[in-house]
């Protein structure tokens, strides 16, 4: 293979990889507070890029699309205070189902608000037929804007988290929500708080990546599994671990088109995510005792 | 016995059903009825495994899927008859003859050995990945499942011998002695009394299971899995069991399903369909058989005369989430119904 | 005779060393009882002898057969039952329904066999529920059969476990705690079923935090701290035994 196509596979994968790490680790936000996987996560990115579509049609990209990232997370915060906060017995199997539930919900939604139809947003600068040639390869600029969010995203996570009084709530209702509670801390809020914060996130990836994977009123399910797929690879909760699994598998899917019929390609991942889950559901980084003592 | 008195009156239900609909001159209504029987299938092996082994599966209609495709495969597939495989297969009479519309002999596996094949197929995928996925609990279970489904679909509609997208269509009916389960509507109210036929096998046998020394270790699994382990029960073993057991089910019915229908497509192989199975149980109950089947025959009969019009899915996924968030263990399970009951049953 | 023979259990969890060397046996027909400090490895070793912990090191005997290493369910059909700390019935199934699961070892009809309802499993099944019924009549629980087994106090659900228990034919039963959360009057009903139940030729190892209630019933008893082994013998040397005195009460002030 020659050194162009490796590179054009390489930052193919890493785009689409970063996409996985941000889903994943919209999961890890919610799980962390809540020891639920949110299986709607991925009708967030959908939601974000839909929406972001829609308004993009009447006002500028750079006011559509912090909109759409408003509108998606006070969806999550109603999907929490709505649905989950009201379960009269919420244990593990009921969770799923009720997530389950809220992401046909969702799907369907969009179904009946929009269409079927294809769709995507404009590209960010440029169009699609721009191309920046890197070192042989030709890569649409929007490439560098998927790159850009997630860095900002992951960056920005980590300061919230560390620095600012809210984020350290919310990693103490993460840590023990009984003590936390003790503290004064509305751990009732910092759920639904975690919710609109994944919600966010994942709108602003749906909305940046749209231009180049297009969207759909189903696509969100697609990334839930790559989105889980990677979170598990990191390891539940670690999200560090989703940015390197998140590139790890978007790489793999990337060098898979040179060998394995297109579509087979989300074979792939699923196929490592069933493997992981057999052999080591801690994943790579996750730790076994840790993940196990998580109170579901 | 006692524990059959229900599926008389059953049997009497669906005969009484017939004749009604027969003197109301709307028969054709029976052609969903049929095929809302065959959906019970994977329903009653999902409320076994969901209810009664506590193993949540949202890719059951891989299952389903799987019998109805093989079967679809190999009684539309023209063996050779003159050598190899295909001659020795006629020489069995394992194999229909029939001629296809240009005039050359035709030689195709016969549905019953087909059955067979898919219902093996079916229970030996079951066996190989139920070992490792049963290991699984709560969250990773679910995934593992769903990856699982999307697994199957997806390699359904990228090869080839499968249709693709268009999926499998021209399959023949299937003959069972003088009857034949077919779609044509001549022979409507005959595939009506075969379905049932097979749905109340399917519910007798079941009936048996939940009475038995292995329904009392699955309940008791459900119940605290340790416990159960403490006195002898090999919850692993049971586990898989159940898991094949639903996998059999789901086959049989995706495979009558498609000789029924004269063809099948990758949306029976679809999340959609699973996450449907599922919100059924979820419904009826998890571990209420009666309520699950009950809860499916309906559901399935209003889905496919398209009360729900565009709406369908939306339709399933939000009884889901209703009944979990507020009748977790079922329609039929709630405290006032219970009370109900035990008042008609006073003495 | 040596009916368990437990030789240099060893068991540490990360860090922490549950159980530290610790050999003991148990003769037939007796009444051994564990005691110890809280965190002193007890419920550890149990789980370790019923199969539902692996050890790091060591062994363990019963009849002369090695069962470290065996899972939980080989373990209880080779006649070991227990009970648990934090008592685990099928809450949703009757007390009846609880005590005939217990007679799962005792009976063998198959998945398939059931699905069929073949006649040899009608009368296994009306075997082991008359087997059940006399357990529940044994134990004064009778009235109870037919009611859901979550909905009874705590002190009837401990009986009930015991029922189960008692269900498998065991050799050995291991009793964790089960005077816990008991008054007087419910601690005295169990020592006499301990007695009982011992009377019909089942050993017993019991864990427990209740002195009198121990040093009553048992006649022999180990005593565990931090993990290790302190002491073992007879009730009355344990109460002068040195040793145990300080891990109870703390060293005098030298």
């Amino acid at each position: 293979m020659p050194p162009e196509q490796i590179l054009q596979y390489l930052l193919s994968g890493i785009t689409n990889g970063s996409i996985y790490a941000i889903a994943a680790i919209g999961f890890n936000i919610v799980y962390n507070t809540t020891g639920i996987i949110n299986f709607a996560q991925g009708e967030f990115l959908m939601l974000g890029a839909m929406i972001a579509i829609t308004f993009s049609k009447i006002m500028p990209l750079w006011l559509a699309i912090p909109l759409s990232i408003i509108i998606t997370a006070g969806v999550g915060a109603l999907v929490d205070i709505v649905f989950i906060r009201r379960m009269k017995k919420p244990t593990v199997l009921n969770m799923i189902i009720v997530t389950i539930g809220i992401s046909i919900l969702l799907k369907e939604a969009a179904l009946h608000i929009w269409d079927e139809k294809v769709r995507s947003l404009r590209f960010f600068s440029g169009d699609e037929t721009s191309s920046v040639n890197i070192g042989g390869a030709f890569i649409s600029p929007q490439v560098f804007w998927v790159l850009g969010v997630c860095a900002l995203i992951v960056s920005l996570l980590t300061l919230f988290f560390r620095y600012t009084a809210l984020g350290r709530s919310m990693r103490a209702t993460a840590s023990d929500p009984d003590a936390a509670r003790l503290c004064g801390i509305s751990t009732k809020n910092m759920i639904t708080l975690s919710f609109m914060l994944a919600a966010a996130i994942g709108a602003a990836a749906g909305a940046v990546v749209s231009p180049l994977t297009q969207t759909q009123y189903d696509c969100g399910t697609s990334f839930a599994v790559k989105g889980f797929t990677v979170a598990i690879i990191g390891g539940l909760g670690n999200s560090i671990g989703a940015v390197i699994g998140g590139i790890l598998i978007g790489v793999l899917e990337a060098f898979s088109i040179s060998f394995l019929p297109l579509a087979f390609k989300d074979v792939i991942s699923i196929g490592i995510l069933l493997i992981l889950l057999f052999v080591k559901p801690s994943g790579l980084f996750g730790n076994k005792a840790a993940s196990s003592l998580r109170k579901f | 016995m006692a524990r059959f008195a229900p599926v008389l009156i059953l049997i009497a239900a669906v005969i009484v059903l017939q004749l009604v609909l027969h003197f109301l001159g709307i028969s054709f209504l029976l052609t969903q009825m049929t095929m809302s029987c065959y959906y019970g299938l994977p329903i009653l092996g999902l409320c076994l495994l969901m209810g009664y082994a506590g193993q949540i599966s949202i890719g059951h209609a891989a299952f389903f899927a799987i019998g109805g495709y093989i079967n679809a495969v190999l009684t539309t597939t023209n063996l050779n008859v003159h050598d190899g495989i295909g001659h020795l297969l006629a020489m069995l009479h394992l194999t229909i003859s029939g001629t296809d519309m240009y005039g050359t002999a035709t030689v195709y596996l016969s549905p019953a050995i087909a059955l067979l094949c898919a219902m093996v197929s079916a229970g030996l995928i079951a066996f190989a990945i139920g070992i490792p996925i049963l290991r699984l609990k709560g969250h990773y279970l679910a995934m593992a499942t769903l990856g699982f489904g999307i697994i199957v679909a997806k390699l359904i509609v990228g090869t080839k011998i499968f249709g693709g997208a268009d999926g499998i269509s021209g399959v023949p009916s299937f003959p069972i002695g003088p009857f034949a389960v077919s779609g044509e509507s001549a022979h409507r109210i005959e595939n009506y009394y075969i379905a049932w036929a097979v749905l109340i096998g399917a519910l007798v046998l079941i009936i048996n299971l939940i009475n038995s020394r292995a329904g009392r270790a699955l309940s008791a699994i459900h119940g605290d899995e340790q416990a159960a382990e403490s006195i002898g029960i090999d919850t692993a073993r049971y586990k898989l069991s159940v898991f094949v057991l639903s996998a059999v089910l789901a086959a049989v019915g995706g495979a009558l399903l498609t000789h029924y229908n004269g063809s099948i497509g990758p949306s029976e192989a679809s999340i959609a369909k699973s996450v449907r199975y599922v919100a059924i149980v979820a419904v009826g109950g998890m571990a209420n058989v009666w309520g699950a089947l009950i809860t499916g025959l309906v559901l399935n009969f209003l889905s496919l005369r398209g009360f729900f019009g565009s709406y369908d899915e939306a339709f399933f996924g939000i009884i889901m989430i209703l009944m979990i968030m507020f009748s977790p263990d079922g329609l039929f399970r709630r405290p006032d119904i219970g009370a109900l009951r035990r008042w008609l049953k006073r003495p | 005779m040596k009916l368990l023979s437990v030789e240099h259990l060893t068991k540490a969890f990360g860090g922490l060393t549950a159980v530290n060397d610790v050999s003991f046996h148990v003769d037939a027909g007796m009444i051994k009882g564990i005691i110890g400090p809280n965190g002193a490895g007890k419920t550890t070793l149990f789980n370790l002898i019923a199969g539902a912990i692996r050890p790091d090191a060591g062994t363990v005997h019963f009849s002369g057969e090695p069962i470290h290493g065996l899972s939980q369910h080989r373990i209880a059909s080779r006649r070991i039952a227990r009970t648990f700390q934090n008592i685990k019935l099928f809450p949703h199934m009757t007390v009846l329904e609880n005590v005939i699961a217990g007679r799962h070892t005792r009976t063998k009809a198959t998945f398939i066999a059931g699905m069929l309802s073949l006649p040899h499993t009608m009368h296994e099944g009306a075997a082991a529920e008359a087997a059940s019924r006399e357990i529940l009549d044994l134990l004064g629980i009778a009235p109870l059969a037919a009611t859901e087994a979550g909905s009874l106090p705590f002190g009837r659900q401990r009986v009930v476990e015991f029922a189960r228990a008692l269900a498998l034919d065991p050799t050995l039963l291991l009793l964790d705690e089960p005077a816990a959360g008991l008054n007087n009057h419910e601690t005295d009903e169990i020592a006499a079923l301990i007695r009982r139940i011992r009377a019909q030729g089942i050993t017993v190892l019991i864990i427990e935090h209740d002195m009198s209630l121990i040093m009553e019933i048992s006649d022999s008893i180990l005593v565990l701290s931090s993990g290790q082994r302190i002491a073992e013998g007879p009730p009355a040397e344990i109460q002068r035994n040195r040793d145990v005195i300080d891990v109870y009460l703390g060293a005098a002030d030298a």
